[in-house]
């Protein structure tokens, strides 16, 4: 076992690791390490200059120690000491010291970037790569500075050697992430890209991420790169598993270069000179057929980076979005792997579906796979796979299958993990409002949803159910009913009685004339869950209260009875005590016509442009929204207002008295009109989801 | 890739390589969560998981975990041979190698990445170049003599 026996072994180093490891306790670790952080102070405090070994070593246990977890706070000048070295092994220690602790003191910035200059101009490869490395790893302002000129130069020099380029390369890349101002390839663009075709393949493997980076930030100075991208990939592809030597991985000839080369190409359009577009799709025909073939080797490495070129391929071709076979190709190959053995190819091929879904060419083909993703959904034992499953139902889901989706994600949620429940709950919101026909299943749908999930059914979902109860004439009698039966249900959610409160106190007159549903049925069950809810919503029953007054005389005095009680006109809730008092009053001095002015049925909501829809974040894969769903959307918006005159000015809003702005409408008086707002909280939700994914395995 | 993490089952932190700039107390805070998160999947679940805003790929290599973090454009099946690569190289250099060898050799482990990988990308891919650069970066170093450590460990994986 060589594990000291190359290079040196610092011997103080092993022996104090394996003290520590023998270490029993966390309290004998501190006071072992504290010992030796004594140690190395006085040693570097002492009068005796150190040698350069002994300096390495104490550089690198304290080094070490910060591994650990423990704070440093000194070493450093020491460290910069030894970038001064002639010996390779003591710079080298110098150099990852101060890149993994990174100081901010500006005297040793100075050192620092001198010890680097000089190692930079040295011409001896290993050292400049050390140094390159050093600026690659920190990337710091001070470091972009003092370098990004000369890096460029070194990097397109024609005697620097391959494994500098390399290097030069990506430590390029990393200063032009951290300062972009600060690099500036002018000049450089054109021998930069030029690259592309360097004989050595680690160089072009290097380049290109530089290449791909500088592209997306200035995609006209560098489109030439993409006809020679395409030419490189084309040799690559065409290859036979023994020309590329080296660079073969497991018989798959340069699995890295050929996916940095896909993803350079994402950053263009599909070419636009024949020829060149011509050689990339022959290209992605053959990454296509070679997955039909059957595998050189058995081992997962094979078909892993074999698979990784396939699935970058498919990612250029849904983004090209305009080659209709290769689109179906693509999904064909997608659906195989759904139902593959390998977990990691069915996450991936889901993953990949989403983004296929929403476009125009594969959407009908990615549709063919519902019935799989739906077992994927109902038997897959990984979460995260499952929760692919459901964001490719929601990306496929249109007119001609919403109604089994909905009805798949809303079982799916009774089920779910706590932490995925928000974004399911405004997915079917968003699904049954889009593609609803019958409006009485859209009703149906959501109060389903408060009744499985009702937890994390957020404010925007409930309020735009009773918007568009509001607006559609032709669903308000259902919804009254649909939502007295399920308030009968003996442990209803909160919402439930939200959203029944109002909908009755405005349509509950559609369903009076039963006697099982009659007035004073109906008050009662809403008083009888009075006790069990908050303030804001025993706020709202009061409003759907005095809106009973108005609409059923026969109930004032029993109304009356209640608002008149000391829990309600004496209640320490400001808000509640208000409308009580108010409320009360009103019945008793307002004249019928008066009351029923005041409290007239909600007028419609008016609804938003629909051009909201087109500045909704595009989220990548699942909650993307295509250009289809802009223009689907911009029509579900008109149809909204559906279904029946308003008649009469007298309903116009305009022309309601001020008082009842005030107090009927200003607990919604911030309603957002739009089912844009669903689709805005979704993708917050969603992001909010990963930062507590981990609550959920 | 945002940064790359090697952690042993008891969730001891072996290797922590950073290619983004965070402060000392975000790098803890994640590193925390993200074992933990590690830690708790099931042996037959897959490789990749969400988590924030970043994907995450892994793999165990006997007793310890190789973690990764990716950007959502990021190829993740390249990433998993990315790691393989990198063991590839760890083995050849040690021999056999083990978890102890990254412990007790962890400067050698960081030296070894940043030939593989820098920036987060890789540099160079062919194994051959890689181990000859490490290699002449050795016959630089002086020569000590050193104890030879007893190891009863189980290698990472078997060579290919």
């Amino acid at each position: 076992m060589p594990a000291v026996s190359k290079g040196d072994g610092m011997r103080g180093l092993a022996v104090f690791i394996s003290d520590i490891r023998n270490c029993k306790s966390k309290e004998a670790e501190i006071k072992r390490i504290n010992k030796e952080l004594a140690n190395i102070r006085s040693k570097f405090k002492g009068d005796k200059a150190l040698d350069g070994y002994s300096k390495k070593k104490y550089v690198c246990k304290l080094l070490f120690i910060f591994l650990l977890g423990h704070d440093i706070d000194f070493g450093h000048m020491e460290a910069v000491n030894l970038l001064s070295s002639n010996k390779y092994t003591e710079k080298q220690i110098g150099y990852l010291f101060i890149s993994v602790l990174v100081n901010s003191n500006s005297e040793l910035i100075r050192l620092i970037n001198n010890a680097i200059k000089n190692d930079l101009s040295s011409r001896n490869p290993t050292f400049m790569c050390l140094a390159l490395h050093c600026i690659a790893n920190v990337g710091s302002r001070e470091m972009a500075e003092a370098f990004a000129g000369e890096i460029p130069r070194i990097l397109v020099a024609g005697d620097t050697m391959d494994s500098v380029k390399q290097s030069a390369a990506l430590c390029l890349l990393r200063l032009y992430k951290t300062s972009p101002d600060l690099v500036l390839m002018g000049e450089w663009t054109s021998r930069v890209v030029h690259l592309l075709n360097d004989q050595h393949m680690g160089v072009v493997t290097a380049a290109i991420s530089l290449i791909t980076c500088l592209s997306q930030k200035n995609p006209d100075e560098f489109k030439t790169c993409v006809s020679l991208a395409v030419s490189r990939l084309s040799r690559i592809v065409s290859s036979a598993s023994t020309d590329l030597q080296d660079y073969t991985y497991y018989f798959v000839p340069a699995p890295w270069l050929s996916c940095k080369l896909l993803r350079l190409l994402q950053c263009y359009p599909p070419p636009e000179d024949g020829a060149v577009k011509g050689r990339l799709v022959e290209c992605l025909e053959t990454i296509l057929n070679k997955a039909q073939e059957p595998p050189k080797s058995k081992k997962v490495q094979h078909s892993n980076a074999k698979n990784a070129i396939l699935f970058e391929a498919i990612s250029l071709i849904i983004h090209y979005d305009s080659e209709p076979n290769l689109l179906v190709r693509a999904c064909n190959q997608l659906g195989q792997f759904l139902q593959h053995r390998e977990t990691n190819l069915r996450y991936l091929a889901l993953e990949s579906m989403c983004t296929l879904a929403s476009s125009e060419f594969s959407h009908e083909a990615v549709k063919t796979h519902i019935e799989t993703v739906i077992n994927a959904l109902k038997t897959e034992r990984d979460v995260s796979v499952r929760q692919r499953a459901a964001d490719l139902l929601y990306a496929m889901c249109d007119r001609s299958n919403a109604k089994q989706i909905v009805a798949e994600m809303l079982s799916y949620l009774e089920t779910a993990d706590y932490s995925i429940r928000e974004e399911m709950v405004l997915k079917v919101a968003i699904l049954a409002e889009k593609y609803a026909v019958d409006y009485s299943w859209y009703v149906d749908t959501i109060l389903n949803l408060i009744r499985i999930a009702g937890d994390y059914v957020s404010e925007e979902v409930w309020y735009r159910v009773i918007q568009i109860v509001i607006n559609r004439d032709d669903v308000q009698g259902y919804a009254a009913k649909t939502v007295f039966e399920a308030l009968q249900a003996p442990a209803c959610h909160e919402n439930m009685v939200k959203v029944g409160g109002y909908i009755l106190g405005e349509f509950g007159n559609l369903i009076a004339g039963d006697p099982r549903s009659s007035p004073l049925v109906q008050f009662n069950l809403l008083h009888s869950k009075f006790h069990l809810c908050s303030v804001p919503t025993r706020a709202l029953l009061l409003s759907a209260y005095i809106k009973f007054i108005n609409l059923f005389p026969e109930t004032k005095s029993t109304i009356q009875e209640v608002l008149r009680s000391d829990s309600q006109i004496r209640n320490s809730d400001v808000e509640l005590q208000q409308r009580a008092v108010e409320y009360l009053k009103l019945s008793s001095i307002a004249s019928t016509d008066v009351l029923a002015t005041v409290l007239e049925e909600m007028p419609p909501f008016p609804e938003r442009e629909s051009s909201i829809l087109a500045k909704l974040k595009k989220k990548k894969g699942p909650g993307a929204v295509s250009v289809n769903e802009l223009e689907e959307g911009k029509r579900e918006a008109g149809e909204l207002n559906g279904g029946g005159e308003r008649g009469g000015d007298t309903h116009s809003p305009t022309s309601l008295p001020l008082f009842s702005q005030t107090t009927i409408t200003h607990s919604f008086s911030h309603i957002i009109s739009s089912s844009l707002v669903l689709e805005d909280r979704m993708q917050n939700v969603v992001k909010n989801n990963h930062k507590q994914m981990f609550f959920c395995f | 890739m945002q940064f790359m993490l090697l952690f042993s089952r008891q969730g001891k932190l072996r290797l922590q390589k950073w290619y983004v700039p965070l402060s000392d107390k975000e790098k803890k805070k994640i590193t925390r969560e993200l074992v933990q998160t590690v830690l708790a999947r099931k042996p037959k679940m897959c490789s990749f998981l969400e988590w924030r805003d970043l994907k995450i790929v892994y793999k165990r290599y006997a007793s310890l975990y190789f973690c990764c973090a990716i950007e959502d454009q990021d190829n993740e099946l390249i990433t998993l041979e990315i790691i393989h690569r990198y063991v590839e190289l760890l083995d050849k250099y040690f021999g056999s190698v083990c978890e102890l060898d990254i412990i007790f050799n962890f400067e050698k482990a960081y030296f070894i990445l940043d030939e593989f990988l820098l920036g987060g990308e890789a540099q160079e891919t062919s194994k051959k170049n890689v181990l000859k650069a490490i290699e002449q970066a050795d016959l630089l170093q002086e020569v000590r003599p050193g104890p030879a450590l007893a190891k009863q460990n189980v290698p990472l994986f078997v060579t290919v």
